[in-house]
């Protein structure tokens, strides 16, 4: 149109130019060549009909509204039965198996929670006896040993009590002979000193007040 | 091949069916209804055939569709809408599918049809009203009553609302009418002027980079767009419908 309206002037010989132009354009590409005289026939003969803009042209309506009922409504109606319960099917059956799939997860999850629970459960369990019996263990050993200790330090006292009274015996019975030795030490030295004997009797006594 | 960017709108008949003097003829628009319908169905039908519990790549493109008109639906009528789901997600596979389509080559548009995106619209409508008048009879009319407005202002408000709901059918089939066809005849005007300006000579070859350019970048926005006035025309349904589920309620 563009092309036509630009190369010729009057508008009757628009086809004829049209044509002419094509024709040189057919020794560049001949295989168009029926192509393009089928519809320069058919344009020159719908306008010799009528000048109406092709989608206004009233003539055809009848043939669209049929077809076009037919075909929407067998649209509509294999969609409506076949086609749209089938996808909805699907959707709804993943929905499904996404929320069981979910409920599964939560169900599990709360078992292991339960099992971890009842682990530490036990492991506090477990703690506190063992913490019990070596309460136990060790109380056991201290009153052992505080026995032993008891037992060890009465026998000790025992001994030293014993060595105490015996020291006390030996004392006293020294000291007893103390006075003994002195006597005859105090004879012994009056005889070699004076060359005499003197009166056992004095010699103890003066022994006696010299010991207070 | 011709230029011509009304030419791809064009309706040939392929099987004439002439019925009473009235034309019924299987044509090319006829043709890509029936393409529309069958690459739709059997795309959601093949992907969904595994019924696979993790979707392969195309079936959650099916279900991607599911869920969005489900939920565009959802959002806009509430789960009382929902009794339209199959009603919305065929108008929308079926809008899609073809704007989809018509951006091939060579290919037809059947939403660049006025007639065929003005019965989808009634058949919205249409909806709306039967269902809204079962449902609620009278109270039906609330739709054009708005609450919390002083009666006298109704005088004027209820006009409105009347003349606002007798052109939704029109701005609804228009609209996607429309974009779809400036849509290909600006598509085809670029491509047009790669053309012919690629046939003058080495200089028409480079001056013919900047309409291929734009050629690419406007295939790219036409492809949005086919998508975008799907999208546009299911939000623009749900809402209609939940007129017709709740009457008065805006």
């Amino acid at each position: 149109m563009f092309v036509s309206s630009a190369h010729a002037a009057s508008t009757t010989e628009t086809i004829v130019a049209q044509t002419d132009t094509h024709g040189a354009a057919e020794t560049v590409a001949p295989g168009t060549t029926p192509d393009a005289h089928a519809t320069e026939t058919h344009t020159e003969t719908g306008a010799h009909e009528k000048t109406v803009f092709p989608p206004f042209d009233s003539t055809h309506f009848a043939s669209q509204i049929l077809w076009l009922a037919l075909t929407f409504a067998a649209f509509y109606l294999f969609l409506s039965r076949v086609v749209l319960p089938r996808i909805g099917g699907i959707i709804e059956t993943r929905r499904d198996r996404i929320a069981t799939d979910l409920d599964h997860a939560a169900r599990m999850k709360q078992e292991s929670d339960d099992a971890l629970a009842a682990y530490e459960q036990e492991l506090a369990d477990a703690k506190k006896q063992a913490g019990s019996i070596a309460q136990k263990a060790q109380d056991e050993a201290k009153a052992k040993s505080d026995a032993e200790q008891a037992k060890i330090s009465a026998a000790l006292e025992k001994k030293l009590n014993e060595a105490e009274a015996s020291i006390a015996a030996i004392k006293e019975k020294a000291m007893k002979e103390v006075g003994t030795i002195a006597e005859d030490t105090a004879t012994e030295i009056v005889k070699k000193i004076v060359g005499g004997t003197v009166d056992k009797a004095s010699i103890s006594a003066a022994v006696k007040a010299v010991r207070g | 091949m011709s230029n011509d960017p009304i030419h791809q709108f064009h309706i040939n008949q392929w099987i004439p069916i002439h019925v009473g003097g009235v034309d019924l003829s299987f044509t090319n628009s006829s043709a890509f209804m029936v393409a529309t319908v069958g690459v739709a169905s059997a795309f959601l039908y093949l992907t969904s055939s595994n019924r696979g519990l993790i979707p392969t790549r195309l079936q959650s493109i099916s279900e991607m569709a599911y869920e969005f008109v489900a939920s565009t639906l959802r959002d806009s009528a509430g789960s009382a809408g929902m009794k339209f789901f199959p009603f919305v997600f065929s108008l929308f596979m079926f809008v899609l599918v073809a704007n989809m389509l018509g951006m091939f080559p060579y290919f037809f548009t059947v939403t660049s049809q006025i007639i065929v995106t003005f019965c989808l619209a009634i058949l919205v409508i249409g909806t709306v009203l039967a269902y809204g008048f079962a449902k609620h009879g009278s109270k039906f009319f609330g739709v054009f009553v708005p609450s919390g407005v002083p009666k006298l202002l109704l005088l004027l408000v209820v006009p409105i609302e009347i003349i606002s709901f007798l052109s939704r059918p029109i701005s609804l089939s228009v609209r996607l009418f429309a974009n779809m066809l400036a849509g290909h005849i600006t598509l085809k005007v670029f491509a047009g002027f790669v053309a012919s300006l690629s046939a003058l000579g080495a200089l028409g070859i480079g001056g013919s980079i900047l309409p291929l350019a734009m050629t690419v970048a406007l295939t790219g926005l036409e492809f949005l767009v086919a998508f975008l006035q799907a999208y546009v025309f299911t939000v623009l349904t749900c809402m209609y419908l939940n007129d017709a589920v709740h009457p008065g309620g805006h």
